[in-house]
């Protein structure tokens, strides 16, 4: 049982990967760290638990990753996703530091395999942990408790009291009884808001109640507000955040990946009065993947609904809860409570709409689309005419907030008054802000966290060993 | 198969695995469910089968309990496999062992020893019984007479060997591809069976009783199946020194099936106490706990055979050979009546199990891109 009363060198808040990239760097830089994770140990490791990879530049093929994945590519995907909402200097520095984190974390026990499938085609520009993230956190926590480390479960982080710009002691609940740490540097990697329901409700009002959050509902942003009512520079606009399509059958909270829904593109999709309001075949799922949970989080009751047909059913990832099927078009949309008049309407227009001759491809854009229709869809257009008929009912899906803790490139957290907090850095979802603006690529948030958490285990080390 | 609560609980728990696939680089059974969208009682007792119980993608799962999902493959799986061994056993009648396994093995273990206890004395006068031996040619059938050996011996092996057969057959049919065999698929099934490719875990092993990987059953297991083997072969070369070559038991102690059977014995007993032991530090959570009296059952009678085999070649110039020589007989009698009956039969089924995955192979993953 660890000593909670001596002054650690680093206090580590979180327990996910950016938490553990954080707390191993500062004890193999030689310094003594406590790690508090508010989550029991089951489900510790937050958001991690449930990622797969992580997004990697590479000049040349290596182990895990093949063909090349150079800095500026890396850099203009990021750029379009983000609508230039980021912060250059910081993201290509992110982005040439993700070449050299292998071989720390192989040493840290964490294992790669080769992309095989279900994995929207990023076998070029992630490398995909063995097992996945909890497989992951499994290699990381073994390797800080062979490493030393102090690791709290069930512990939470209520308050990290600055004064004169630096952390003087840490309230934290341990097993639900307060208590007061002191550390000479303290890392918060403990995630975004998007758990805190309340805190989601000042920006989103009632929509909120048809959100899913996809991740740990241990992520409520606890420490995250504790440090802007201090003083802290938040950066990021609360409302953005990455937001999937979810099958609105998902759980609350901890559906992870499975509730996700790669129908889109071989769809129509509809609003809850039948119509439709997107281009479904914008671009190749991976890179719309994270635009539609926002889309539907923008329509009546935040809810919208696919419908394909036979010959588009194979071509997407088996789904956790099976599609609602019917003989027709209106036999479906009677299923999903829609308005069948109104659906086989919407249905028989895009099927008039639909410009023939084009061969069809689901791995490029294929050019087959609508014309005359507001919105058209622009590829993959096929009519939706062979029974049966597949629906699945659609709800945004939240994996995490943006609003953040603003940091500099050495991920110490900045004041206000845009100094350097004394003591005090940032890694992980907490700071994802300063980078993501809004968008999202797949895998990036790993990215940042190992990039960050390595940076800040570094730093908060050299600082208290000093 | 039945549509049994075990069936259905697997239909779900493959569902949501297909709909995620993070484990698929652990073994075959993922990239195996990433072939169909639905899953009839047979493919989920193929992949039952097919799963070598390591326990990676219970530690690496993200909806493992307490999740509500409460996915747990090792343990589910498990269950549909032991449910698997009642429906295909033949003659079904005898199904039955597999309900009170760990009783049934001890039982007839008793029975099989008391009855080649019974026979040897039988032959032998009340003194000679005690008495030792001179190990001159045909010492042993002194005690228990070669005719009757190979009458017992043969007979419950053949019909052993028959009623697996006979289970393989119905496993085929439930749970076998629909596509032909192949000399190819056989080549690469029997391949992935004797190196225990799929306790591999993606390269480290498997998770003995934490998230931390080992190749400890691997190992073990492939010191007591390489030690069986070895103990077969040793009974082989014996069988045809004697009948083809004339030369009568008992063999030297450098001779071929002497040491064959020496570090087939030693390597089993190894093999055998090691897996037991695993089993008592083991995480019972991916564990199905009505498997475990079986399994136990079955380690301890594979060692007993080993222990009293090596300790029959200790004694064989001495007054105890004879008792040596008939419980060690009965040990082995018992397992050959018990081998369509025991844990034994996952060899079978795993093996056709990775038949089926072999023929599969090139088949390509439903959705994804």
């Amino acid at each position: 049982m660890p000593d909670r009363k001596q002054t650690y060198d680093v206090l580590v808040a979180g327990g996910g990967n950016a938490a553990l990239c954080a707390a191993i760097t500062a004890r193999q830089a030689g310094a003594s760290v406590l790690l508090l994770e508010s989550a029991p140990k089951a489900f510790r490791g937050g958001n991690s638990r449930h990622t797969r990879n992580l997004r990697a530049m590479h000049d040349a093929p290596n182990a895990v990753l093949t063909d090349a994945y150079k800095e500026d590519e890396y850099w203009d995907d990021l750029l379009r996703v983000t609508g230039g909402n980021t912060n250059e200097e910081m993201a290509r520095m992110t982005i040439r530091a993700s070449s050299g984190v292998f071989d720390w974390m192989k040493a840290c026990g964490v294992r790669f395999q080769p992309s095989l499938t279900g994995t929207l085609n990023l076998g070029r520009t992630n490398a995909f942990f063995l097992g996945g993230g909890k497989a992951l956190l499994n290699a990381y926590y073994l390797t800080a408790e062979k490493l030393g480390i102090d690791i709290l479960y069930d512990t939470e982080v209520i308050s990290m009291n600055i004064d004169d710009g630096s952390v003087r002691s840490i309230d934290i609940t341990y097993r639900g009884f307060p208590e007061t740490v002191h550390a000479r540097c303290v890392v918060a990697s403990c995630g975004g808001f998007q758990a805190n329901l309340e805190w989601m409700r000042e920006f989103w009002g009632d929509a909120v109640d048809n959100f899913v959050i996809r991740g740990t509902p241990y992520n409520r942003g606890r420490v995250l507000k504790n440090l802007l009512d201090q003083g802290v520079a938040a950066i990021g606009d609360p409302t953005q955040c990455h937001a999937v399509a979810l099958d609105a059958r998902a759980p609350k909270f901890d559906g992870g990946i499975t509730t996700r829904l790669d129908s889109v593109p071989y769809s129509v999709v509809v609003n809850k009065h039948g119509d439709r309001f997107y281009d479904e075949g914008e671009d190749v799922w991976p890179k719309r993947y994270a635009i539609w949970g926002r889309l539907i989080a923008q329509q009546p009751d935040q809810i919208a609904y696919s419908i394909c047909d036979a010959k588009a059913f194979p071509l997407f990832m088996p789904s956790v809860y099976p599609a609602i099927k019917a003989d027709s078009v209106g036999e479906l949309a009677v299923k999903m409570k829609l308005d069948p008049a109104k659906v086989i309407a919407t249905v028989d227009a895009y099927n008039a709409a639909v410009v023939p001759g084009q061969s069809f491809d689901n791995l490029k854009l294929d050019g087959n689309r609508t014309e005359g229709l507001a919105p058209n869809k622009t590829n993959w257009a096929r009519t939706v005419d062979k029974g049966p008929f597949y629906g699945y009912p659609l709800r945004p899906g939240i994996t995490f907030t943006y609003l953040s803790v603003k940091v500099n490139d050495k991920a110490q957290v900045l004041m206000e008054n845009g100094q350097p907090a004394g003591n005090l850095f940032a890694s992980g979802e907490i700071m994802s802000g300063n980078i993501l603006g809004k968008g999202y690529l797949a895998g990036f948030g790993m990215t940042i966290g190992t990039v960050f958490g390595r940076i800040a285990g570094q730093e908060a080390a050299r600082r208290a060993r000093n | 198969m039945q549509e049994t609560e075990a069936v259905l609980n697997a239909r779900r728990e493959m569902e949501i695995c297909n709909a995620c696939r993070y484990c698929e680089g652990f073994c075959a059974v993922f990239p195996a469910v990433e072939l169909r969208r639905d899953f009839s009682a047979g493919d989920l007792s193929y992949l039952a089968n097919l799963c070598h119980g390591c326990r990676g993608c219970y530690y690496a799962c993200q909806y493992a309990p307490p999740h509500e999902w409460g996915i747990n493959v090792p343990r589910t799986l498990a269950e549909v496999r032991a449910e698997s061994y009642v429906a295909y056993a033949w003659p079904q009648p005898l199904a039955k062992a597999f309900e009170r396994n760990g009783v049934v093995v001890a039982v007839v273990v008793a029975l099989s020893i008391a009855l080649m206890l019974l026979i040897a004395m039988a032959i032998s006068s009340p003194g000679q019984f005690f008495a030792a031996r001179p190990m001159v040619a045909d010492a042993f059938y002194t005690v228990v007479p070669l005719w009757a050996m190979q009458l017992v011996g043969i007979g419950t092996f053949g019909f052993s060997l028959f009623a697996l057969w006979k289970g393989a057959c119905n496993f085929w049919a439930d749970a076998g591809a629909k596509q032909s065999i192949t000399i190819a698929a056989i080549g690469i099934a029997a391949w992935d069976a004797v190196t225990l490719k799929n306790l591999g875990g993606g390269g480290d092993g498997c998770n003995d009783n934490s998230e931390a990987f080992s190749k400890r059953r691997r190992h073990l297991h492939h010191a007591m199946a390489g030690g069986f083997m070895l103990c077969f072969a040793a009974t082989t070369v014996g069988f045809i020194y004697h009948s083809f070559l004339g030369w009568a038991a008992p063999y030297a102690f450098i001779s071929l099936p002497v040491l064959l059977g020496t570090v087939g014995g030693v390597l089993l007993t190894i093999g055998t106490v090691g897996l037991f032991a695993m089993k008592l530090v083991e995480d019972p959570m991916p564990v199905a706990r009505k498997l475990l009296g079986g399994d136990v059952a079955m380690l301890v009678l594979l060692a007993a055979t080993a222990v009293t085999g090596l300790f029959l070649l200790a004694v064989r110039a001495t007054g105890a050979m004879g008792i040596a020589m008939a419980i060690h007989l009965g040990f082995i009698l018992a397992l050959f009546m018990l081998l369509p009956y025991s844990k034994m039969v996952h060899g079978v089924y795993r093996s056709a199990a990775l038949l089926r995955r072999a023929i599969e192979r090139d088949m390509k993953p439903l959705g994804g891109e």
